[in-house]
Formats: structure tokens, C-alpha cells, sequence
């Protein structure tokens, strides 16, 4: 499994931070984690439950040939944190072909530098959160390929 | 500025009064009017590892749980050794007095403040209310990070034997000592065991410790996250829970944070004499071979071997 560009840059900038500023950078990533879409103001979206605080994510799956992938999730912001780790997710994985989203590795939060400086227990709601997005990407493309196979 | 109401200060500083041991709680009102005093440091300790860095009291310095009170290698606190380099680095000398608070109504804080309490720091206390109670009030948060400088704290020998119980000792105390079981009724009666896809954070048993009286640690809180009067408090404690003129208590969740919490309660709230904190908890308890197990809502009984 590879891992997408942009992951993979956001990976090197982590890593070649300082343990102090790790907890900066992912603060940015927190602020920064666009609003959900006004389609989504009132829709009842998935708990990530693993998660320490609630979560709500929703995947779209275009049927474009490539099978776009749109991520969007949304935090309290009295849990930077789990902002911080869809903030991640969502600049890495947005816009992604469905494949390539499919193809990053299950362990790619242990390859931020960031197991020391947030916890290894917590983490855990960020490895969460991208299993989560692969499966809904999953189920949305098999569903596409079967629908195809039926015509 | 802080909208405080005065009355509303003032009855806050009557319940406190009422404690056992008012000296280990102070209200916004006090951190805002002393919280620059020299001696005085006030330390966020949350959840949320992040939580400090979107802004904190000003002033307040940050005290991780996960990161920096733990042993990265060994299950179990940082020694004194490592206390000492730690508290030095962040400016917190043995004489200062500690104020420490964090979200979800202190739990968190509550546990650095325990684990500071098995050093024996002589004066730790908890910002009454919590973050979120600064915050209601209109508080003041900042990004600013303190400059303080270095400070000499002692290396000072934790003392696991007056505050803190451990798997073999529990097990012989189960029909000897109240058990208090700090956590959700649905993982007191075994209902819930572990969280989806997290089987290894979980239990291999669902339940609790056989005897163990059910209080879930957030009954001690009132809506905006202060504690509860003493009145109420040993209600729901000395009656209800049955600990009555116990004078021994062990208390526990699933890691040991909300257990702080609620130990904080009975010690400094409610003055009982000793209580000790289970900290390996259900985690350890749950995946423990042979050890009794009770299910459902009621404490169970002794087990005969």
C-alpha cells in the first residue's frame, strides 16, 4: 500500500517538527478543519465512537470514473485533538480517487512522530476515524461496481 | 472581565467552607484575585491533549496525564526522579502551592492532583468547576504560553502504600473494605465490556469486583460542574453507598481517572479517613485470570474459595 502525496507531505512536515511543535502543527490542522457543507447542517451523521469525544463524518463517493472521494467531518471545539486529526485526514484524503484512499495504510497516524507527544491511547481515535472513512469509501465503491455488473 | 454573579460567589464560598478539607478547593473568584500571586501555580491538566494549546487561563502552565505523568515503558507514574525534572522544567517548586484544573469537570485534574498526592506535594488543590466553569463565567483564556523560571523541586519518593491499592491487595480486601465502583451502569453491570474495535483498550470480563457498591463518579457533580454540597455528598455516599463510618475505602473505574475523582470526593470533601485508588482498574481487573467477576446491577457476593 502507498500513500497518497499529500498525506505523505503533511507526514514529512510532522515529522520534521519538534515534539512541542507537533502539538502546534496539529493544532493548525484543528483550527483550521473547514465547516461542514450546508447540505450537511442538519443530517444525522456517523459517531465515531472509538473516539473520545463525539465525532461526525460523512464520505461522498462520486461516480466519476475515478470515484472521487469528499471527507467531511466535524468536532466540538472543545476537542481540538480529534479537530486536529480529521483536519489531517480531510486535507490527505478530500478529492482523493477512491483507490488511493483505499490504499493508505491502516497505520499511517503511528507515521506522524505524533504516538510520544499525543499518547498511543489517543491516537487510537485518529486510526479510528481512517478506518472508518475506508470502509464507508469500500462499501460505497462495491456498491457502484455491483450496480455496473447488474446493467 | 469575569460576569460573576456576588451571591452566587458567595454561596460558593459557604459550601466550600463546609468540606472537610476546604483548603484543597478554590473557586474562579480565587484563581482570578490570586492566580499571579507568587507561590501560586495555576496548572491545566485535561483529556484532551490539545485542549491547553486553543487557550488557557493565563498564566496557567500544562500538565499532561498520558504523556507526562506516566511511565513510557512501565505500567505505573513517573518516579520521583523524573517528578522532579518535570515539575522543575515547568517552574513548580515543593513550596508552591499547586491549582490545578481541566475540562470534563476535573477529572483529569483530578488525577494529576492524586498522582501529586502520592509525592506528597503539600499544597494541591482544584479549581472548583473546572475549565468549563472559567468559561461560562466570561473568563479570560490565552495562547500565551508562561515564561517561568527553572525551579529546584526535590526528588521526593513516591509512597504507593497510603493512596494507592494494587490487584492482590483488592483482591484480599473484597469483603473486608467497601469497594466503590466509580463507573457507567453499564459497565458496572457487565452490559458494556470494551468499545467497538478497541478490544485491546477493553476487558476480556465484563462487571466489577464482587461487593463493589455502583456510584458513577459524575453524582458528585452539580449542572455546572462544581461539587455537590457535603450534605448531598454523604448521602450519596455515606448512606446510600453504604461507607458509612468506613475507614478504610477503595475506589476504581476503568483506569483509574474518574476513581481520582471521586477519591478527592471522599478524602478532602468528605474527610474519610483512608481511601485508596484501585488505578490498574478494570483494565487490569477485566483481563486478570481468576480473579471474581460479579454481573449485573447488584454488588454481589463475597466469593468463597
Amino acid at each position: 500500500m502507498s500513500l497518497p502525496q499529500e498525506l505523505a507531505s503533511i507526514a514529512e512536515d510532522f515529522n520534521a517538527l519538534s515534539e512541542q511543535e507537533r502539538l502546534q502543527l496539529l493544532l493548525e490542522f484543528s483550527d483550521g478543519l473547514p465547516e461542514l457543507p450546508e447540505r450537511y447542517a442538519d443530517a444525522d451523521l456517523e459517531q465515531v465512537v472509538e473516539c473520545q469525544s463525539p465525532v461526525f463524518l460523512a464520505v461522498e463517493v462520486d461516480d466519476d470514473a475515478a470515484h472521487t472521494v469528499g471527507v467531511f467531518v466535524t468536532a466540538p471545539r472543545e476537542s481540538p485533538t480529534t479537530r486536529g486529526f480529521a483536519g489531517v485526514l480531510v486535507e490527505g484524503l478530500h478529492g482523493l480517487p477512491a483507490e488511493q484512499v483505499l490504499a493508505v495504510p491502516d497505520d499511517f497516524p503511528s507515521t506522524l512522530g505524533l504516538t510520544r507527544a499525543v499518547s498511543p491511547l489517543r491516537l487510537r481515535g485518529m486510526t479510528a476515524l481512517l478506518g472508518r472513512i475506508k470502509r464507508r469509501v469500500r462499501a460505497a465503491t462495491d456498491a457502484a461496481t455491483d450496480a455496473a455488473a447488474e446493467h | 472581565m469575569s460576569t460573576t454573579d456576588p451571591t452566587a460567589a458567595a454561596r460558593d464560598e459557604q459550601r466550600i467552607a463546609e468540606y472537610a478539607h476546604p483548603e484543597r478547593l478554590v473557586t474562579t473568584a480565587w484563581v482570578r484575585e490570586h492566580g499571579g500571586d507568587p507561590g501560586v501555580v495555576i496548572v491545566e491538566s485535561d483529556e484532551d491533549v490539545l485542549l491547553y494549546e486553543t487557550g488557557h487561563l493565563p498564566g496557567a502552565v500544562k500538565l499532561d496525564w498520558h504523556t507526562e505523568l506516566n511511565d513510557e515503558v512501565t505500567r505505573d507514574y513517573v518516579d520521583g526522579e523524573r517528578l522532579a525534572q518535570l515539575l522543575s522544567e515547568k517552574g513548580i517548586s515543593r513550596e508552591d502551592t499547586i491549582v490545578l484544573y481541566g475540562d470534563r469537570s476535573n477529572w483529569w485534574a483530578a488525577y494529576a492532583l492524586w498522582v501529586l498526592s502520592l509525592f506528597g506535594h503539600p499544597d494541591v488543590r482544584l479549581m472548583d468547576g473546572g475549565r468549563d466553569k472559567w468559561i461560562a463565567e466570561g473568563g479570560e483564556l490565552t495562547r500565551e504560553k508562561p515564561q517561568r523560571e527553572r525551579a529546584e523541586y526535590p526528588v521526593v519518593q513516591r509512597d504507593d502504600a497510603t493512596l494507592r491499592a494494587f490487584l492482590p491487595q483488592v483482591r484480599e480486601l473484597i469483603g473486608q473494605v467497601p469497594l466503590v465502583d466509580v463507573r457507567s451502569p453499564q459497565e458496572y453491570s457487565g452490559e458494556r465490556t470494551h468499545m467497538p474495535d478497541y478490544p485491546d483498550e477493553g476487558a476480556m470480563r465484563g462487571g466489577h469486583i464482587p461487593t463493589a457498591a455502583s456510584v458513577p463518579w459524575g453524582k458528585a457533580v452539580a449542572e455546572d460542574g462544581t461539587f455537590r454540597p457535603r450534605a448531598e455528598l454523604e448521602a450519596l455516599y455515606l448512606d446510600e453507598a453504604g461507607l458509612g463510618d468506613a475507614e478504610d475505602v477503595v475506589v476504581y473505574c476503568r483506569i483509574g481517572e474518574r476513581s481520582s475523582h471521586t477519591w478527592f470526593v471522599l478524602t478532602h470533601l468528605l474527610g474519610l479517613d483512608t481511601v485508596r485508588n484501585y488505578d490498574g482498574s478494570w483494565t487490569e481487573w477485566g483481563n486478570a485470570v481468576a480473579v471474581p467477576v460479579t454481573v449485573g446491577s447488584e454488588p454481589g457476593e463475597v466469593a468463597t474459595r
